[in-house]
């Protein structure tokens, strides 16, 4: 397994060490539940370091990732913008979805999942051109997520930093500690939150100051477990489950994240195939009516018949039931549709509910 | 609750036994693996069941888990108060959050089971 820089600090924080995409890391330090409620409540930092960070620049580089994302480059402001983009394939299948933080000149950030790494870089490096450079800064490079409503606080006294007037989705360069870091206000748990980027050997020191001073300010780690309870609530893909080599972004609902505007791109064809004439494969969040948990991988019926499958599916804290997301046929995907979902050899009834399952709580603007 | 006159199995549960009727629950060590259990499927009474078999599932945030009979028989009795409260099985497993009764088809069963000191040595092994 991979060790992140903070890996050691997480062993002694007492954490539950799982495989993460090939990625030793904390699952939760107390428990899932307690780490979800406290994230909702006041504010948890999480060790993300596992993301990977790919470095567009040049002349061309513009250029470059229009034809290589699905995304409107443009729409982000230079210097501080930050845009979610799927990488397709020719089919309009994902490869990965990605961030890009837009630099001051030519130069892009794209921050991938670390399961997609390799993948993306060499996807990158097949379509590069005269005028782009590529590397893969994701060996050097550790991230931490602060997450909840106190994040803004906790990061203004912990570190002097000066955040309200940050919007939601932009970044900034910033000094802590007297280090050079990417700070950006965005996150994953439908919270306000902040996420800061920078080189593996300056990580520590901003885990430690979070771990020692951070709980009189009301906050704790959380692992991985809590993250992906809250991104669930908060109807956020994951890739390798909403999102995969077999799904389109606009199966996977994340039209948003395509612009048929601003000219070709890799999988446009396809994508633009879809939105006319329309998809038989929909993502849709459901809501358990009873008890009932389901699962990554349960079959979902209707009036008896498979229609499809689950993608995620947990107990929600925050809710207080079982929820998920399911890839289900045409028919099944409007709110309200009583579907059932086959939990331990019998059927749990279930509701196609729309997303997010709670109300998001980061800054509109 | 003296644990040292309970028998174990290898997949975590322990085993009280008092005439033929047998109560089961998941030790310490197994609910602090499972962690926050949120929801317990208990089985019915008139199930019979053989040893080894999955009797019922317990289901914390991250993930279910099996719960298997120690020994064969038929389901008595489950512990109901989980249904409402199964947060009982972290708080007290050997007491409170006991799981299901079975009526056991052969209680010398129960003497091959493993002892407190036989299961914390699997147990310690196996992580």
């Amino acid at each position: 397994m991979k060790k992140t820089p903070l890996y050691d600090r997480h062993v002694s924080l007492g954490g539950k060490i799982v495989d993460f995409s090939g990625w030793g890391l904390p699952v939760y330090y107390t428990s899932i539940l307690v780490e979800h409620q406290w994230t909702r409540s006041s504010c948890s930092f999480f060790d993300v370091s596992h993301l990977g960070e790919i470095e567009v620049s040049g002349p061309e580089a513009f250029n470059f990732l229009q034809k290589r994302l699905t995304c409107d480059i443009a729409k982000g402001q230079k210097g501080s913008g930050i845009v979610y983009g799927i990488l397709c394939d020719e089919k309009g299948n994902a490869l990965d979805d990605v961030l890009v933080y837009v630099g001051e000149k030519d130069d892009y950030h794209v921050i991938v999942n670390a399961a997609n790494i390799e993948r993306d870089f060499s996807e990158f490096k097949k379509y590069v051109t005269a005028g782009v450079s590529i590397a893969n800064h994701s060996d050097d490079m550790a991230c931490i997520a602060i997450q909840g409503p106190k994040s803004e606080t906790v990061l203004e006294r912990l570190f002097g930093l000066k955040l309200k007037d940050m919007r939601y989705y932009s970044f900034r360069a910033d000094t802590i500690n007297g280090n050079r870091v990417w700070l950006s206000r965005s996150g994953y748990t439908g919270e306000d939150g902040f996420e800061i980027f920078t080189l593996n050997q300056n990580i520590g020191a901003i885990w430690d100051k979070l771990t020692k001073e951070g709980k009189l300010l009301g906050a704790l780690p959380a692992g991985l477990g809590a993250r992906n309870t809250l991104r669930l609530e908060a109807g956020n893909p994951l890739y390798g489950h909403e999102l995969d080599e077999e799904t389109t972004p606009v199966e996977a609902g994340l039209r948003f994240a395509v612009s048929f505007t601003k000219g070709d791109f890799i999988g446009r064809v396809k994508l633009l195939e879809q939105k006319e004439k329309g998809i038989q494969k929909h993502l849709v969040g459901f809501k358990m009516t009873d008890r009932s948990i389901p699962r990554d991988g349960y079959a979902v019926l209707k009036a008896g018949k498979k229609v499809g499958h689950v993608t995620s599916g947990s107990f929600a804290p925050t809710v207080g039931s079982g929820i998920g997301m399911a890839f289900v046929a045409s028919g099944c995907e409007t709110a309200g549709t009583k579907l059932g979902i086959e939990i331990h050899g019998r059927v749990a009834e279930a509701e196609v509910v729309s997303r997010p399952f709670v109300a998001l709580r980061h800054r509109k603007g | 609750m003296d644990t040292s006159k309970l028998r174990y199995t290898e997949s975590h549960e322990w085993v009280s036994l008092s005439g033929k009727t047998a109560r089961v629950g998941i030790t310490d060590h197994a609910q602090k693996e499972i962690s926050d259990v949120v929801f317990v499927e208990l089985p019915k009474a008139g199930k019979k069941v053989n040893a080894k078999d999955s009797v019922m599932v317990v289901e914390s945030v991250k993930a279910a888990f099996d719960i298997y009979a120690p020994m064969a028989g038929t389901v008595l009795k489950a512990n109901d108060k989980l249904t409402i409260r199964p947060e009982l099985l972290n708080q007290s497993p050997f007491e409170e959050g006991w799981l299901y009764e079975l009526e056991c088809s052969d209680p010398s069963q129960f003497e091959k089971l493993l002892t407190e000191t036989q299961y914390k040595e699997t147990a310690s092994k196996a992580h």
